[in-house]
């Protein structure tokens, strides 16, 4: 009973290009750590950016993250954290065919990733707030003569602008895998998923690793400069 | 005879296994959708086109009479946009990559058929997108989007373009993670690495480039439209920002993009140059390892572009000398295919014709890629005529060509008729005579010093004009004619049977055109590449049995 | 629930502690003042964290061979973009 039940399993999942439920895997992880190797590249274009002015006018990057808010930073890259951790679980119970564990720990990363992003909101809003936001709103004080960090206000304003490109674009990136984290969670809610056909869980936690992981690189690059 | 007929028409194949519009807009078949690609890239082919002749009449007088300037820099900027990411971008890959892949790897379907199908629709989103952005105004930057024009001056669509741009790119991203996936993952039993096609080497080097290249494109063109929308600063020079920094990000891709087109078009050539010579290829292990040489260095180089544009000198010293690195890979190929020729038996069907015509053609582009990649004389003729010459010798004369060459070889495949040979051969010689004629002359142009982009020039440059504007006539006889017979044949074309050019590969053991599942058995190969020498000793030998 | 004692769920909880002392690690030195070593002190956390990551909550230790060889070349291809991008800037005044 057990073989029939496999067999009919995988006869089910397996689409009719592929070999066997193997050749299946290995397939999807390749094309999934290939679309990884493009959001690197895409991401890399800012970084570039970001290398460049901040070697050309690193003062001005000093007085633009010195208005981060380092405890609300702090707090998102440990949420973020937090979030991995249920990820990998919800993958782990799915592989076992553990449906209910899978839909908690689904949700729970849900529920980080939505904090996350709250958290973001709250940041954003404060910039809105104090003026440091690109555009005819944004407005920086120069600052005075003899002070011991000499900048120029219009290079803060790039500084912000990098910021908001990424942290925003990040922010799009976590929207998204909210998303298909919804997405799973009701295929998993329809039963889709067994210890034989699992990828789309596996693959979604690759994508929201990886977000994981542009993040902690952007949460020391943008809000931990803070000497001169 | 007739009984073999019969039971041929009869057979179920990828076009008449199903019915429909539905059955072709919904279709997860990799050959389904080549040929929705197919369509839809000649639609725009002929979109650029059309933008080319206005282009060339405008030049026809020295005086800016048919259009004003605006409209000429706007004319221009379509034909690039047009030509460069909806078709020379996607053609050779989407089109016959996305056919052939599968087949000559010997797999039922490309890795994520599903993908593939959206690709296609990602870009025709792309397309519409930018069409939206010509109807409405159109776009005057030039093709390169070069800031701060782009960001702050211009006045014209430019956002709807960038966007088109952007969205058309994950079709290539799309399109580049499924054939590297597939030809890891899906090869048919017993072919190594050291078996495949040619064409499978190429496509390879071009995905990776694709999936490399293409989202450094995307998020630079992203940060122009937010500058535009939201007013981020981060070219802004008046912030202090960096106006070189857009061309860095934006020919770190565009360049390779050279490649992108070129390379797959190579891999036609290799195909068809081995087949019409009845040869293997000569040094198969060089001609694929160069592709994987071309992809990699291809990413050394983008700064050629920029080295009038106030790049330091040390690292424009450092970017020509790697340009010249480039050109290696490139003539092993040239040089691999003309010793495959050598002591060949070799037929002059319309393919080759196309061959020989890219051979030369694309030596030539290549070669002035190289004047143009030392220093002191691209000084004198950067942004000239002679650029543009440079760069339509590889991509109209290579790469155009490559795909022409690549659609007469495979088109019997494709759809299983056979297109009228002195027709096709006529257009191989027309297209081969009109490009020469209208683009020859724009380098002598260029080398005495008419700039590119203007719309009125002086009287003395005129006769060059003229003939560069008849060539351009020619040239599109030429490739308005494989539109007609290609679509005569559909109906009136003789029966092509499974292999018409006694070819070696995988897509020749299949009936034309091929079953949805593109083989009865999955094959197993225990042959070399280009086997020809066995080919043809086993039609020589009377069948006994 | 699965009350196997799974190791493997003992070592996610393991890398997620470490993830987050490094977090704070990152944080608190972020306050010292070491001159250059700020920068590199905060870029060398992150990659530890990064390297988690990838290596235990992606599984990349297990990844067939080309998969390892498909992230290798995206690090390789963005160390390209901006080392010779900077070759550009950073010797673009020298000898003026």
């Amino acid at each position: 009973m057990p073989a029939s039940h496999t067999a009919e399993h995988a006869s089910h999942d397996l689409r009719h290009h592929f070999a066997d439920m193997e050749q299946q895997k290995e397939t999807a992880t390749l094309g999934m750590w290939l679309f990884l190797v493009t959001e690197v590249m895409f991401f890399g274009g800012m970084f570039c950016a970001y290398l460049l002015y901040r070697l050309d006018y690193y003062t001005a990057w000093v007085a633009g993250s010195e208005r981060m808010n380092i405890y609300l930073g702090t707090t998102n890259t440990a949420v973020l954290i937090c979030s991995s951790l249920t990820m990998v679980l919800a993958v782990h119970f799915a592989k076992l065919g553990n449906r209910k564990a899978t839909a908690i720990f689904l949700i729970l990363t849900i529920v980080l990733g939505l904090g996350f992003l709250g958290i973001k909101a709250v940041e954003y809003h404060e910039h809105w707030v104090n003026h440091e936001v690109p555009g005819p709103n944004f407005h920086f004080e120069a600052p005075k003569p003899g002070a011991s960090l000499q900048y120029s206000p219009k290079n803060v304003e790039i500084f912000f602008s990098l910021y908001f490109a990424m942290t925003g674009l990040h922010a799009i990136h976590m929207i998204i895998g909210v998303g298909l984290l919804t997405w799973l969670l009701v295929r998993n809610a329809r039963g889709d998923f067994s210890p034989y056909y699992n990828s789309p869980v596996e693959m979604t936690g690759l994508y929201w690793h990886f977000v994981d992981v542009v993040w902690i690189y952007l949460f020391p690059l943008l809000y931990l400069i803070r000497h001169k | 005879m007739a009984s073999a007929a019969i039971t041929q028409d009869e057979k179920t194949n990828y076009l008449n296994a199903d019915y429909g519009i539905k059955s072709w807009l919904l279709t997860t078949d990799h050959k389904r959708i080549a040929l929705l690609y197919l369509i839809s890239i000649t639609m725009f082919f002929f979109l650029g086109g059309f933008f080319a002749m206005l282009i060339r009449l405008e030049l026809l007088t020295p005086a800016g009479d048919l259009v004003t300037s605006d409209t000429y820099n706007k004319l221009f900027t379509m034909h690039g946009i047009v030509m460069v990411f909806l078709f020379l971008i996607p053609a050779v890959p989407t089109v016959l990559g996305n056919f052939l892949v599968p087949m000559m790897i010997g797999a039922k379907d490309l890795a994520f058929p599903k993908l593939n199908l959206a690709s296609w629709y990602v870009y025709m989103l792309g397309g519409g997108w930018v069409l939206y952005a010509i109807i409405t105004g159109g776009v005057d930057t030039g093709w390169t989007f070069y800031t701060p024009y782009s960001t702050t001056f211009s006045n014209t669509n430019v956002v709807a373009a960038a966007v088109g741009i952007f969205i058309a790119g994950f079709s290539s991203i799309f399109t580049g993670i499924n054939f590297i996936v597939t030809i890891h993952r899906m090869r048919a039993p017993g072919l190594t690495w050291r078996r495949l096609p040619l064409f499978i080497w190429s496509n390879y080097a071009t995905s990776v480039i694709m999936v490399l290249g293409t989202p450094v494109l995307a998020i630079t063109l992203l940060l122009v439209a937010a500058e535009r929308l939201f007013h981020l600063g981060i070219f802004n020079a008046q912030l202090g920002g960096d106006p070189l920094l857009f061309q860095h990000l934006f020919w770190f891709y565009s360049h390779p993009a050279v490649y992108i087109m070129i390379l797959p078009g190579m891999g036609v050539i290799s195909e068809v140059v081995t087949c019409f010579s009845r040869k293997r290829v000569f040094g198969y292990d060089f001609v694929a390892l160069a592709s994987i040489c071309i992809a990699v260095l291809g990413f050394l180089v983008w700064a050629h572009h920029m080295f009038v544009a106030g790049i330091s000198v040390y690292a424009a010293m450092v970017f020509s000398l790697l340009t010249f690195f480039v050109a290696i890979p490139s003539a092993v190929k040239v040089f691999n295919w003309i010793a495959t020729m050598y002591q060949g038996s070799i037929s002059f069907e319309t393919p080759m014709l196309y061959a020989f015509g890219f051979i030369g053609l694309f030596t030539m582009g290549g070669m002035t890629g190289l004047f143009l990649g030392s220093l002191g004389i691209d000084v004198h003729v950067h942004d000239t005529y002679f650029v543009v010459a440079h760069f339509h010798y590889v991509m109209v004369g290579g790469m155009v060509m490559a795909y022409m060459c690549g659609l007469h070889f495979w088109w019997p495949k494709i759809t299983g008729k056979m297109y009228p040979e002195g027709w096709a051969k006529l257009s191989a010689l027309l297209t081969f005579v009109g490009f020469n004629l209208t683009f020859f002359p724009q380098f002598i142009l260029g080398y005495m010093g008419m700039p590119r982009r203007y719309h009125a020039y002086p009287p003395e440059f005129q006769v060059l004009n003229v003939l560069s504007t008849a060539g351009a006539s020619v040239l599109a006889v030429g490739y308005v004619l494989p539109m007609i017979y290609f679509v005569w044949s559909l109906r009136y074309g003789q029966d092509a049977g499974p292999n018409p050019w006694r070819a070696a590969g995988l897509e020749w053991m299949t009936s034309s055109p091929p079953p949805t599942s593109n083989f009865e058995t999955t094959p197993v190969v225990t042959w070399e590449a280009y086997n020809y020498d066995e080919i043809d000793k086993q039609q020589e030998v009377p069948v006994a049995s | 629930m699965s009350e196997h004692a799974q190791p493997t769920v003992k070592s996610f909880f393991g890398i997620w502690l470490a993830l987050l002392v490094l977090t704070a690690i990152t944080t608190a030195a972020s306050f010292l003042e070491l001159g250059p070593f700020n920068a590199i002190v905060a870029l060398f956390i992150a990659t530890c964290k990064a390297s988690l990551v990838v290596l235990f909550f992606m599984e990349a230790r297990h990844l067939p061979k080309i998969t390892k060889v498909v992230i290798i070349t995206a690090l390789f291809f963005l160390g390209i973009l901006l080392t010779l991008t900077m070759t550009d800037f950073m010797t673009r005044l020298l000898g003026r």
